[in-house]
């Protein structure tokens, strides 16, 4: 049989090779019927909603022990369902009013419901009405005297091909025997493919045809990294996919063993890996990826998408989130960085010619001061859940630094004067993205706590080049050696005064950049969470000392081309 | 019949869980409790209501409570707005 290639939306990582398995949903035929004894009918649904429940009773406890109380919540809600008022209560009267079969009256309820939630314009909102129909399936099963085919009763290793899984499917797949699922509908966000992530199990979801291309029994590889499905696939792809089976496997348990570990290279240099965050939402993440630090929070999430400004205890209550949650490890805050590209509704800025260059981040704070010192004292009340530092966007001027530490500090002592408790160790730090700022590192370096240089910024103001202007897209250079020079100004001005530098920007998570980064003395990389453990890989692997001996070489190169030509071949990487 | 504003003030707003723990804590209430916003107004003790409306972070949302345990139904909405940290 010919080998063919299928591809949908790759939900959860990983490769598994085995036999597929159709888990059909039997097809639910309603029809409408009259009926004559309102009061049996309306006992039948009863008891179909009871069977359910108690079902669903035993799915959640399940749940709650193989997996955690986070996925069984989803059970809970499925109950709360069949108890909802606004859906039972349609249901009974139109068996009662209109005389009609139970089936009926509950399929034309739960159509409303699930057109409802399919129409809003909310991806979150569009997949809750999966859960209606997982949920109302059940009782409609019931009704009809169906038995709906249960994933519990696979025994051998498969992959399961179906047109969607439930989230009450989902959670009976015994990762023994099933090794991956595919399914023609779904998106990243649905419950499957976020169970399947739980559970490590490789899926691929969304792929459209799968159901009508796949029978039983067909060897099928599915590749959950990039969404590829492969049907049929000759002994030559098999041994093919074997070996990034295995690679995957080797390097995800190599990222497993580095998770709790120290960020160290071969020499024995300690340097911290943290992660770059939007809300406080996005700590698991950082921890489950291993970071040692928050290396950048963008407070401005907290002020887009609503139509005030946020109050100072909403402000308290987002930022003691990260802190406590990061628990005594390095938590770097910058300030409100709006303006430019990044508008509020709710604040009518004039229109300007330049935005990159305009009244934006620190320049706007210190202009609006209400606003500014509303979010000082915010991060000083929070300052008392854990290990706090704050850095001022944009600073193009020592005076502008003093103006904003100034406020930092009288904020401060009102905060004592009103008895209210706040940290006295946080660092006060600066956002390096601005070439002058670059340049006098040596006189910001006596005043400043520390230094985070922020590359995409500080590449487009050295090269003159707006990076959302396609036409010149060539001259963003993050390995000009004109911007390397800068970087290590600022690292050398940071270290004479026994200050430190870290970096937030695409830049620190570049695995060619990481070398270089590293001999210049970088003490801080903030990047992405899911690029930490990969940094922390290759970082295991360089020695400080030998990139140290390369900078003199890689600062007198003449182009960017020419540094990433020097690294690639340092790195025996086949460009 | 008692009225209370609320301004919600987690982050993800009224979704999912927190919709689930109001909803299941107000279902042992005879009272009528109804959630308005947005000129909306829905029933809080349906989680496909609650749920339909998608309450947003930093939203102002007024709660009505009519019937005979209408303060107690309240008293718990509001030990349970505290203690979930949804709003206040």
């Amino acid at each position: 049989m010919n080998q063919k290639l299928l591809s949908g939306i790759a939900a959860s990582n990983g490769i598994a090779i085995a036999k597929a398995f159709r888990l059909e949903n039997p097809e639910l035929i309603v029809e409408k019927a009259a009926i004559s004894n309102t009061d049996a009918e309306l006992t039948r649904f009863e008891s179909a909603v009871d069977q359910s429940k108690s079902e669903l009773e035993i799915i959640k406890e399940h749940t709650a022990q193989q997996m955690n109380d986070e996925e069984a919540a989803i059970f809970s809600a499925h109950l709360l369902v069949l108890s909802d008022p606004e859906l039972l209560g349609p249901i009974t009267e139109k068996i009662r009013s209109e005389n009609i079969n139970a089936e009926f009256a509950l399929q034309e309820t739960s159509n409303m419901f699930i057109g409802l939630f399919e129409s809003m314009d909310n991806d979150y909102m569009k997949e809750r009405a999966a859960d209606i129909r997982d949920v109302t399936k059940r009782v409609l099963a019931h009704l009809l005297g169906v038995s709906i085919q249960s994933p519990s009763i696979i025994t051998d290793e498969v992959i399961i091909i179906a047109e969607d899984l439930t989230p009450s499917d989902t959670v009976q797949l015994n990762p023994l025997y099933v090794k991956g699922f595919i399914t023609d509908i779904g998106g990243r966000t649905s419950h499957s493919a976020i169970l399947a992530r739980t559970l490590e199990i490789p899926a691929v979801v969304g792929a459209q045809t799968v159901m009508s291309s796949i029978r039983n029994g067909m060897t099928v590889i599915v590749d959950g990294l990039n969404g590829d499905i492969i049907v049929n696939p000759d002994a030559e792809t098999i041994a093919r996919y074997e070996d990034k089976k295995a690679s995957y496997e080797l390097q995800k348990s190599e990222w497993a063993r580095l998770k709790n570990e120290a960020t160290v290279t071969s020499d024995g240099h300690h340097v911290e890996l943290g992660a770059n965050i939007g809300t406080p939402k996005d700590v698991v993440g950082v921890l489950e990826h291993g970071g040692e630090a928050i290396g950048l929070y963008r407070t401005e999430f907290l002020y887009m998408g609503r139509n005030q400004f946020p109050t100072e205890d909403e402000q308290v209550e987002a930022y003691s989130s990260v802190l406590k949650q990061m628990d005594g490890k390095p938590t770097v805050v910058r300030t409100l960085d709006i303006g430019g590209d990044k508008e509020l509704s709710y604040l009518q800025l004039p229109k300007e010619l330049n935005p990159f260059l305009g009244l934006r981040a620190i320049r706007l704070c210190l202009e609006m001061e209400d606003m500014f010192r509303t979010q000082l004292r915010a991060l000083l009340r929070a300052s008392i859940h854990g290990n706090l530092k704050i850095m001022f966007p944009m600073i193009a001027t020592i005076e502008e630094f003093r103006q904003a530490k100034t406020l930092f500090l009288e904020e401060k002592a009102k905060l004592e004067n009103e008895q209210i408790e706040v940290s006295n160790t946080i660092e006060v730090g600066i956002m390096v993205e601005i070439p002058s700022t670059a340049v006098m590192a040596d006189i910001f370096a006596k005043e400043v706590d520390f230094f985070s240089i922020g590359t995409n910024d500080l590449i487009q103001y050295t090269m003159a080049a707006d990076r959302m202007n396609e036409r010149i897209s060539y001259l963003y250079q993050p390995f000009n050696p004109a911007i390397l020079r800068l970087v290590k100004n600022v690292i050398d001005a940071a270290h004479k005064e026994g200050k430190w530098t870290g970096m937030c920007g695409e830049m620190a998570g570049d695995e060619i950049a990481i070398p270089i980064l590293l001999g210049l003395g970088l003490d801080e990389f903030s990047m992405s969470a899911s690029s930490i453990l990969k940094a922390r890989t290759q970082i295991s692997k360089l020695s400080k000392m030998e990139m140290e001996s390369h900078i003199d070489a890689i600062l007198s190169l003449s182009t960017s081309e020419e540094v990433v030509s020097y690294m690639n071949k340092l790195s025996g990487m086949k460009k | 019949m008692i009225e209370k504003q609320y301004n919600i003030t987690s982050a993800e707003g009224i979704h999912a869980r927190p919709a689930s723990v109001l909803v299941g804590a107000l279902a042992p209430f005879k009272s009528e409790v109804t959630l308005e916003w947005n000129d909306k107004k829905v029933n809080l003790k349906s989680i496909l209501g609650v749920m339909s409306l998608g309450v947003s972070s930093g939203a102002n949302i007024n709660i009505v409570a009519n019937g005979e345990d209408e303060e107690q139904a309240m008293a718990k909405v509001a030990e349970i707005m505290e203690t979930q940290g949804i709003g206040n």
